[in-house]
Parts: C-alpha cells; sequence; structure tokens
C-alpha cells in the first residue's frame, strides 16, 4: 500500500518545480505552462486528501472539479493576452511587456 | 515493495522529469510535449488513487484541450525573437534555491504531521463515486453555488478570450 | 477498482510500444549511409518549402478555444447526467440553467463570426 506521505511529497515537488519556471521563465507562455503544473500539484493533493483522509464525502473530488474550470478560464484569457501583446508589441517576453511598470 | 509501489515510484519520477524539462526547455513546443507527459503521469496518480472520473477528465481536459492551446499559442507568437539565448531572468540562481528550500521545509512541517503516513481505507465496491458527484454538484445542500458560478466564469473568459484574440477590425 | 485499470495499463503500454519498436529496430536493423538529398525533410515526396515554424492563423486558437470551454461544460454535466435518475426536479433545472448559460456564450461566438473560417 501506498502511504499518504509519497503523494503529498509528489506533489510538492511538482509545485516546486512549477513555482521554479513560473518566477524565473521569461516566456509567457512557459510561465503560463508552469502554472499548469501548479494547478496539478494543487488537484493531486486534494484529491489524494479525498481519498486517504474523507473518502465518505466527495469534497475532494468536487473541489478539484472546480478547479479544472478555474484552470481552464485561466489558460484560455492569458493566453489570449499573450496572443494580443505579441500582435501589438511583438514579444512574449514577460520583462519587456513593461508599458504599465514605473 | 509491492507491483503498485513500484508503479508509483515509475510514474512519479516520470512527472517530475517532464515537469522538470517543461520548466528547462528552451523550444516551446518541446516544452508543451513534455507537460503532455506530466499531465498523463497526473492522470494515472488520480487512477491509483481510485479517482478514475477526474483521470479521464484530466486527459480530456488538460491534454486534449489545453495542451493543444498552448501549442497552439505558441505557434501563434513564433517570430523573430523566438529561441532567445537566455530562457530565464536573472533571478533565476536565487529562485530555483527558494524553490529547493521551500520543498523541503514543505517536506519537514509535513513529517511533523501524525496523519502524514497514513494509509488509505478501501472504498466499498458499492459506492459509485460519479453519482455522488453529481449528486453533490447541483445539491443546495453541496456544491450548487459554485457549479452555477463555474458557468458564468467559463462565460466571462470564452467571451473575453474571444475579444481580446480577435484582431480588432480594419486591421 | 484498480483490477479494472490494469487493462487500461496494458493497453496503455501496447500502444506506447508499438510505435517505438519499430523506431528502435530501425535503428539496428537499418543500414545507414546518409547523404544530404537523403537527410531532407520528407514532405510528399515534393521539395519543401519555406520554414518549419511558420506563424499559424488565429482562427486555430479561436476554434480550440471555444472547444476548450465546451469541454470544460461536459466535465460538470457528465456527473450531472449520470445522476439524472436520482436527482430532483429542482436540481434538473440548474443543469439546464448552466447550459443556457454556456449556450449565450455560443451564441455570442457565432454572431460575432467567431466559427466562420475567414
Amino acid at each position: 500500500m501506498i502511504p499518504l506521505s509519497w503523494y503529498l511529497i509528489l506533489a510538492a515537488g511538482l509545485f516546486c518545480i512549477g513555482f521554479y519556471g513560473v518566477l524565473a521563465r521569461r516566456n509567457a507562455i512557459a510561465i503560463l505552462m508552469s502554472i499548469e503544473l501548479m494547478l496539478n500539484a494543487v488537484n493531486i493533493n486534494l484529491v489524494a486528501f479525498w481519498r486517504f483522509l474523507a473518502p465518505e464525502s466527495i469534497s475532494g473530488q468536487a473541489f478539484a472539479v472546480i478547479v479544472f474550470a478555474v484552470a481552464a478560464a485561466e489558460v484560455a484569457v492569458g493566453l489570449a493576452l499573450v496572443i494580443s501583446i505579441y500582435r501589438s508589441r511583438k514579444t512574449v517576453i514577460a520583462e519587456e511587456i513593461n508599458l504599465m511598470k514605473w | 515493495m509491492t507491483p503498485i509501489q513500484l508503479v508509483f515510484l515509475f510514474v512519479a519520477f516520470a512527472t517530475l522529469w517532464a515537469a522538470f524539462m517543461v520548466v528547462t526547455r528552451n523550444n516551446l513546443v518541446h516544452a508543451a510535449l513534455f507537460l503532455v507527459i506530466a499531465l498523463f503521469g497526473v492522470a494515472v496518480l488520480f487512477v491509483m488513487l481510485e479517482a478514475g472520473f477526474l483521470a479521464v477528465i484530466q486527459v480530456l481536459v488538460y491534454i486534449g484541450a489545453i495542451a493543444i492551446l498552448m501549442i497552439f499559442a505558441v505557434m501563434l507568437t513564433r517570430g523573430d525573437v523566438d529561441d532567445i539565448p537566455d530562457i530565464t531572468n536573472r533571478y533565476a540562481g536565487w529562485v530555483g534555491l527558494v524553490a529547493v528550500l521551500f520543498f523541503s521545509s514543505l517536506v519537514i512541517l509535513m513529517a511533523q504531521w501524525p496523519s502524514f503516513t497514513a494509509l488509505a481505507k478501501p472504498i466499498l465496491s458499492s459506492r459509485d463515486t460519479i453519482v455522488e458527484l453529481g449528486t453533490a454538484l447541483v445539491s443546495p445542500n453541496g456544491y450548487v453555488i459554485p457549479f452555477e458560478v463555474a458557468s458564468v466564469m467559463l462565460l466571462a473568459a470564452l467571451i473575453g478570450a474571444l475579444v481580446v484574440a480577435r484582431p480588432r477590425k480594419g486591421k | 477498482m484498480l483490477d479494472q485499470w490494469l487493462f487500461v495499463g496494458i493497453f496503455v503500454s501496447i500502444a506506447a510500444v508499438f510505435p517505438l519498436l519499430p523506431l528502435v529496430m530501425a535503428r539496428f536493423l537499418a543500414p545507414r549511409k546518409p547523404n544530404r538529398i537523403k537527410q531532407e525533410t520528407y514532405e510528399c515526396g515534393i521539395e519543401t518549402v519555406g520554414d518549419t515554424w511558420v506563424q499559424f492563423k488565429i482562427q486555430y486558437y479561436v476554434y480550440a478555444l471555444v472547444f476548450l470551454i465546451f469541454d470544460i461544460e461536459t466535465v460538470f454535466l457528465y456527473p450531472w447526467a449520470v445522476s439524472f435518475d436520482v436527482l430532483p426536479l429542482f436540481a434538473v433545472f440548474e443543469g439546464v440553467l448552466f447550459i443556457l448559460i454556456l449556450a449565450a456564450g455560443l451564441f455570442y461566438a457565432w454572431r460575432k463570426g467567431a466559427l466562420e473560417w475567414s
């Protein structure tokens, strides 16, 4: 049998890899991919907690389904923004999109 | 070491390896394909957690739609700025250090917790979790508000993304 | 329940080995005498034109976007449909409301001409 700890450590590792990608990558699409990795790590945790600690209620799976919907909406709007910025400024490098920075 | 543990370890290492490749590849199409491997690994984990519906959804939505959308976006934004020599910004070393520290502190913190090594109790085979999920999603005592709000959010995402992504008239 | 998924696992493994095996075998068995013309990208027998990484049309993204949103709709509607028999009438109307809200999005995309290939 697999203990809960294995899933939690895997999810922590996946989250930290995504965390590194979000903060260190320069390409905006790569940043969005890393956010997907982080959301997946959270989903693993939600389902693992449901399975190991509260299998009698279905809440963990319901949460995971909502996370799916949020992830889809985030990707749809995020990529649309990246494409729109690329069209007007010819760049997808996050640092070069600095019009609103001071 | 039971066979199921071996399967878990294989899937876990494949997922982490693929995730690592996602954040380190310069070629974004390759990164997107590694993302597909990582997402598939997570789907296998859902199967091992006996959440078969979520595993199917993971393949259907993440691999079937989100990864494809990513690849389309990569194809749409390829120009002369592509294949930039340095793929990470100047804080990459510090960020990597913070990520490693964050991971180790998470593991140390979780190890203090008594349920950390909990084992799963078997789920009765008479239970149908999909029916339970469907009932919970629309029951007033369950998740009906998130259910309806999710549809409004998806509507907003669809309209917003269409408005942002489509070229203006006359351009 | 995991026993049932064992078959899916076996099928996935076979499906992965099936295309990999000829590739690996070709590497060991086939004689390799590369030259410049042989190394060219194969494209239906005619010479390739232009760069491989071409700019896609925005229409691809718009289609994938509409597909993604309605893909997510199935995530919510599938459990709803499976538990249809045990749901009260009120809950059935909640599902219908869900469909109607997203149908408004489809109507918007349609009216704006997002579904047309320009």
